[in-house]
């Protein structure tokens, strides 16, 4: 519109990092390439190790993809908070840790050892962006939808409210006529799980792993009702809901 | 004169994961060229341990954001083959379908992201939306197209949904299908137009003798299992993996190194070029010929040319999967199996090289132990070599410290190093 109007709204600064993660929630930034670039033309990119060799410090926006394991990494988190406007969460390893959290539950020690033997290998307890600094926004996923990134981006750009979903990705699963894949006999986290991505995992006959985290209008005790009524075990369940760290403990009957 | 040089390159950009450059020359001499790897490492092969066979690949797929294609189907053929699996053709087919969708996606976001801004001296593909539009134009078309492939065939571009134990959960409609392959003939004028752009782009003069490795084709070029072969002549069972590798460590990184018959070896889409060239199609060797790449090539910076190269392959393989699978009938697409313990190895050409994963399962099918050994592992001993090499060839042509760091800087970027995948 502004454009249109021949006034060229000043392009906003953005930086985008990377701690430990795989990698896929940046390259999701390169995506949707109809509209790349005009997305990109409405940023200026000043620091994105990953496919440009310009290394700027001044950005207003920094989204970070990766958890924090090392001490190294939490300084150099500290000091793209200090610089960053608005500091965004990209991705269920940052906002919630992710699949890196698997490793928490065994001994570092034996981590290390598992995998190095007797050679010596820094690492630490896996955190979540917010277990260390100050996050604004989270936009979660594994990997993280570039349809809902360029929407939020265009949103802070333009100064709009960023809303998501409230309701559990069974509503967008529904609405693509899917057949239920508790009917399949699997195990489904949609039901408690916030919408926003448009449900490929039900579409494509696999269950939900929940990596949006919680659906603000989940209703937990009827989940518990279909997982008994489906006769899943204890441990089948955990696995799926501790799969991101992205849901809270749940109780499940052991009956 | 004597020629003093300290180059230090921290966090070198335009690759995927974090590594440093360091080199030292003293009175024209080197010193050392050390390519450190400095990534955080996850621990996946510690993760993978009491997490159940269908969940497995699922978390594998997570090593790499840009192979996870191939991560998920090293991870299941690790599982099938330890559970005695055999996935029904049809399924064969998507699988091997949402692969090429995967090295055509991988191989154009090397060649024109990573690798083009160096040879058009610019800082990224940014600046050549406006400089080059013609080449950014075909980088996006190509993948896009790329993304479709994944996204049809597997549900998403990245983090696979799709391919599970036993075969493939969903498959597309004919109509889609169709439609897909209308869309890859509509690109081939894009990939001739590359390798045509190729021709102009002048590509560092370098040559360090090296050991290649992939695996090892049939009737055709190999992506998914099989025998191992070197082009030093070592040919192995893909279960004998571990001493096609020989993982060991060195202190100045994280990430391992490895060895067969030399210091070092190569893996990637140079090496599978020159182990399995005859397999190509003559539309594909003529478009080899024209970038004067012919095996066995021995110039690592040619990786990016076998790349492009392998994208045409894929591209034109594609067609004929999708003729196979529209011809056939679909559904047969998942195999039934009996959970059981087993061990099993899962070989597969990866876009940056081959690639291993192996678990044991117990009765329950639950992981017990996993090992996973990735591409950019396997490089990393060979990016170190060569930059000694590079550097001792470019000091004696009296090559300053800059021209030096620039050089050393692209042969990392040349093996299109995953290196948050090379520590897992
Ligand atoms: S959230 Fe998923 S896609 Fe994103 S970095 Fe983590 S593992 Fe990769
Ligand atoms: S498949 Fe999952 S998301 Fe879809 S309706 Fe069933 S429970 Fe909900
Ligand atoms: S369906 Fe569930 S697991 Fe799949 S992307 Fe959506 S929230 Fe994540």
């Amino acid at each position: 519109m502004l454009k249109y109007l021949g006034i060229e709204p000043e392009k906003i600064k953005i930086g985008v990092f990377d701690f430990t993660g795989c990698g896929g929630c940046e390259l999701q930034l390169a995506n949707k390439e109809g509209t790349l670039v005009d997305f990109l033309a409405l940023l200026d990119v000043v620091n994105f190790r990953e496919i440009s060799s310009d290394r700027g410090d001044d950005y207003d926006i920094a989204l970070i993809e990766g958890s924090i394991t090392r001490e190294d990494e939490v300084e150099r988190l500290k000091e793209i908070r200090k610089r960053a406007k608005i500091l965004v969460a990209l991705g269920s390893c940052a906002c919630f840790g992710g699949v890196n959290t698997l490793k928490n539950k065994f001994p570092l020690r034996e981590v290390v050892e598992e995998v190095y033997g007797k050679d010596r290998v820094e690492t630490g307890q896996v955190r979540a962006l917010g277990d260390v600094v100050k996050v604004d926004l989270q936009i979660p996923g594994c990997p993280v939808s570039k349809e809902e990134v360029e929407k939020i981006v265009v949103n802070i750009v333009n100064g709009a409210e960023i809303k998501f979903p409230k309701y559990p990705v069974c509503v967008e699963c529904r609405q693509k006529l899917n057949t239920c894949v508790f009917d399949l006999g699997q195990i489904c986290l949609g039901p408690i799980t916030r919408a926003g991505c448009g449900a490929p995992c039900p579409t494509g006959k696999v269950g939900c792993l929940g990596c949006r985290g919680p659906a603000e209008e989940a209703n937990y005790e009827s989940f518990r009702q279909i997982l008994k009524d489906h006769g899943f075990s204890t441990a089948e369940v955990m696995e799926k809901i501790n799969f991101f760290n992205a849901l809270p403990e749940m109780m499940i009957d052991e009956s | 004169m004597k020629v003093e040089m300290k180059i230090d390159v921290h966090h070198l950009t335009r690759v995927e994961g974090h590594g440093n450059i360091n080199i030292r020359v003293k009175d024209g001499k080197l010193v050392e060229a050390q390519w450190a790897v400095v990534e955080t490492p996850r621990f996946f092969e510690a993760m993978l341990k009491g997490i159940s066979y269908n969940m497995a690949p699922t978390l594998s797929s997570r090593i790499c954001g840009i192979c996870s294609i191939s991560h998920t189907l090293a991870s299941l053929r690790a599982v099938e083959r330890a559970m005695k699996v055999n996935i029904p053709r049809a399924a064969k087919l998507l699988r091997l379908l949402a692969k090429h969708g995967e090295t055509l996606q991988s191989h154009i976001l090397h060649i024109f992201f990573l690798a083009a801004p160096d040879l058009f001296g610019v800082s990224s593909v940014i600046p050549l939306i406006k400089s080059h539009p013609e080449v950014a134009g075909l980088a996006l078309r190509l993948k896009e197209l790329a993304n479709r492939i994944c996204d049809l065939i597997t549900g998403r571009t990245t983090h696979p949904v799709s391919l599970v134990v036993g075969g493939v959960s969903k498959v597309p409609e004919k109509k889609e299908l169709e439609t897909l392959k209308e869309e890859i003939i509509e690109r081939l004028p894009d990939i001739q137009a590359t390798v045509e752009l190729f021709r102009t782009l002048s590509i560092p003069d370098f040559v360090r003798e090296t050991e290649f490795v992939s695996l090892k084709g049939k009737r055709d070029y190999p992506w998914i299992g099989g025998e191992l072969v070197s082009s030093d002549g070592v040919i192995k069972k893909e279960d004998d993996y571990l001493a096609m590798t020989n993982e060991y460590k060195e202190d100045f990184t994280t990430s391992k190194f490895t060895r067969l018959s030399r210091e070092s070896f190569a893996v990637g889409a140079l090496a599978r070029f020159n182990n399995n060239y005859r397999f190509l199609p003559d539309r594909v060797k003529a478009a080899a010929r024209k970038l004067n790449l012919q095996p066995v090539n021995y110039n690592p910076f040619m990786n990016n040319i076998a790349q492009v190269i392998e994208c045409y392959h894929v591209m034109l393989e594609a067609i004929d999967i999708l003729d196979k699978l529209l011809d056939n009938r679909l559904d047969r697409i998942r195999a039934g199996f009996r959970v059981k313990a087993g061990e099993g190895v899962g070989a597969v050409g990866a876009p940056r090289g081959i690639l291993y994963h192996s678990y044991i399962l117990n009765r329950k099918g639950v992981i017990t132990k996993a090992n996973c050994i990735i591409p950019t592992t396997q490089n990393n001993a060979n990016i170190h070599h060569d930059m000694a090499a590079l550097v001792q060839q470019s000091l004696k042509q009296n090559k300053n410290d800059m021209e030096i760091t620039r050089l050393s800087e692209m042969l990392v970027r040349a093996y299109d190093p995953c290196i948050s995948c090379s520590v897992h």
